[in-house]
């Protein structure tokens, strides 16, 4: 039975929750508003920024200053390319684990889990001179099989546990009606685990996105992506609290959004299970 | 019944993500191993002998590498508090009967979204630096002296950043688990007499102890590998000020060039996750069970 409870201690949780996250959200919140602002306001007081006119001039100069959509581009194509890579090597796998376990399953899963405990600094020289011997530094490609090779232990477990929650008896029906493995895989299960797939996806474009170790070490100017676009500015040239908040606006957006679909996911897929 | 056919299918196809992992761990592992026992500087031509344990012994005894254990210690311990206890509060605050508690849910968990890059840039120019940013104004509207937060409190102030980026991740877990708990067995408590503080001690936080361990386990295995927020704020400094195990050994590797010593710092590194790691996975194993 839910409790009735009164109009003014609803009205108090309220506005103490909604003053906190205020709080919490405020930094977001200030840099959209920064972003808006001339070069010359956004470094005043925070009374005379918000009473100062509003411009678009900063993200015209980002793009102008520093081809900002070339690393845009990068960002898309490392993160949804490592995470589609890494699907179509941890369908199969998460597939045959969920629906034909064997004695060694729990191990598999566990020792896969264990390489996501690995720190990425103590592997970063043998990385670093691997991909100079092969040319691939400073190359989306690089970095596509790096992050695809991180976020894979991640990307098998979600879809593991999405998929254990498929009744195996409908697979079984459609193998007694004839189905081969590529149909039962193909026309069965994919459709039932497209909602597991989508949220595997969504979270692992997210981590991707904004992973900060590989992308910084692992580029210079060509393939850089926006986490280390954004690095570059930590070494300012005169004015740029605007133009850095029109990159950092434009950087976060799209996550920010993806992000608040898959709140829940994201539970599930950073805990691998372990809190659902 | 899985069939025979059906089980070497699956073997086939479990392969290619094995052979991945496994290569993706023993290759650059092995090559970290090896490296770490030789001599072996990039800008350094020639062969690269076999040293023995010297690079152990020079990373282990430089004092930069007591600084970096030490900033590693305070910066993981300093944000795991930060973020525990700020994350049962909002979990608790936000289970509350509330208006638009979804809206005030996204608002805090929105950090979180923001690469690290970009938060560490924006705390330190727009909120940190004591001339322009918005803590020097607000000093300076109240007439007093700014702190100046990357000299006066550098680690603290990175703590700061690192805790408001993982608190929303602390939030989100244990609100999840709150969601879980039984409210029935509360509202008996409370028609028993019990007050907040003992329905808190006695029924919330055991409720909660799980999801609570994991959470420090998780962000430990994260927080040892912080790198981007140094990297763009302090770099390391002032002097090793701000130097974690991580940054130190990027700056060995990649700015020294020096692969033997990096490799070394390496293998600690990997050593010290492994110690958290294993009670973490102990804690995932059971949950596979059940």
């Amino acid at each position: 039975m839910a409790r009735a409870v009164s109009t003014s201690r609803k009205t108090f949780n309220t506005a103490i929750a909604g003053l906190l996250g205020f709080v919490m959200f405020f930094p977001v919140l200030w840099i959209v508003i920064l972003s808006f602002k001339s070069e010359f306001d956004a470094i005043r007081s925070p009374l005379a920024i918000l009473t100062s006119g509003w411009t678009l001039e900063s993200y015209g100069a980002v793009q102008a200053r520093s081809d900002y959509f070339k690393h845009f581009t990068n960002s898309v194509v490392i993160s949804v390319g490592s995470t589609f890579l890494g699907l179509l090597i941890a369908v199969p796998a998460a597939w045959s684990m969920a629906f034909v376990p064997a004695k060694r399953t729990r191990g598999v899963l566990m020792w896969m889990l264990s390489t996501k405990m690995l720190p990425p600094v103590g592997v970063l020289v043998p990385i670093y001179l691997i991909f100079r011997d092969l040319g691939i530094l400073d190359t989306n490609l690089g970095l596509v099989i790096v992050l695809m090779l991180m976020n894979l232990p991640i990307i098998i477990w979600m879809l593991y546990t999405y998929f254990r929650e498929i009744p195996g008896e409908i697979l079984e029906a459609a193998r007694m009606d004839g189905a081969s493995l590529r149909d039962e895989v193909l026309y069965v299960l994919t459709p039932m685990a497209v909602p597991g797939i989508a949220s595997t996806v969504l979270l692992n474009i997210i981590l991707a996105w904004n992973e900060a170790f590989w992308t910084l070490n692992l580029t210079a100017a060509r393939a850089a992506p926006l986490t280390a676009f954004i690095a570059s500015y930590s070494s300012p040239e005169g004015l740029f609290y605007a133009k850095l908040s029109a990159a950092s606006v434009m950087a976060i957006a799209p996550i920010l959004i993806m992000g608040w679909f898959s709140q829940k996911q994201l539970v599930r897929g950073l805990t691998f299970g372990a809190v659902k | 019944m899985a069939t025979k056919a059906s089980r070497s299918a699956a073997r086939l196809m479990i392969s290619p993500a094995v052979i991945l992992l496994l290569g993706w761990m023993l290759i650059p592992l092995g090559m970290t191993l090896y490296f770490s026992f030789l001599r072996y500087n990039l800008i350094i031509p020639g062969n690269h002998p076999f040293v023995g344990w010297e690079n152990y012994h020079w990373f282990v005894t430089d004092p930069s590498f007591n600084a970096a254990m030490i900033n590693t210690l305070l910066l993981v311990g300093g944000v795991l508090l930060i973020t525990v206890l700020g994350g049962i509060g909002f979990a608790l605050l936000l289970d509350q009967p509330m208006w638009g508690q979804g809206v005030i849910r996204i608002m805090v968990i929105a950090p979180f979204f923001v690469m690290p890059t970009v938060s560490a840039l924006v705390w330190k120019n727009m909120f940190m630096n004591p001339v322009n940013g918005f803590f020097g104004h607000i000093a300076h509207g109240l007439g007093l002296p700014p702190i100046d937060f990357f000299s006066q409190i550098p680690l603290l102030s990175i703590v700061l950043i690192v805790s408001w980026q993982w608190l929303p991740f602390a939030t989100l877990i244990l609100f999840t688990a709150l969601q879980s708990l039984d409210q029935e067995q509360l509202e008996a408590a409370e028609m028993d007499g019990a007050r907040f503080g003992s329905r808190f001690a006695f029924i919330v936080l055991p409720h909660l102890a799980r999801a609570i361990t994991v959470v420090i386990l998780i962000q430990t295995i994260f927080l040892l590998s912080i790198f981007a927020e140094i990297l763009v704020t302090t770099n390391g400094g002032p002097g090793t000020a701000t130097t974690n195990l991580t940054y130190l050994i990027y700056v060995s590797s990649l700015l020294q060039y020096d692969v033997g010593m990096g490799s070394a710092g390496g293998v600690i590194a990997i050593i010290l996750a492994n110690i958290v790691a294993i009670f973490l996975m102990r804690m995932i194993g059971k949950n596979l069970d059940a």
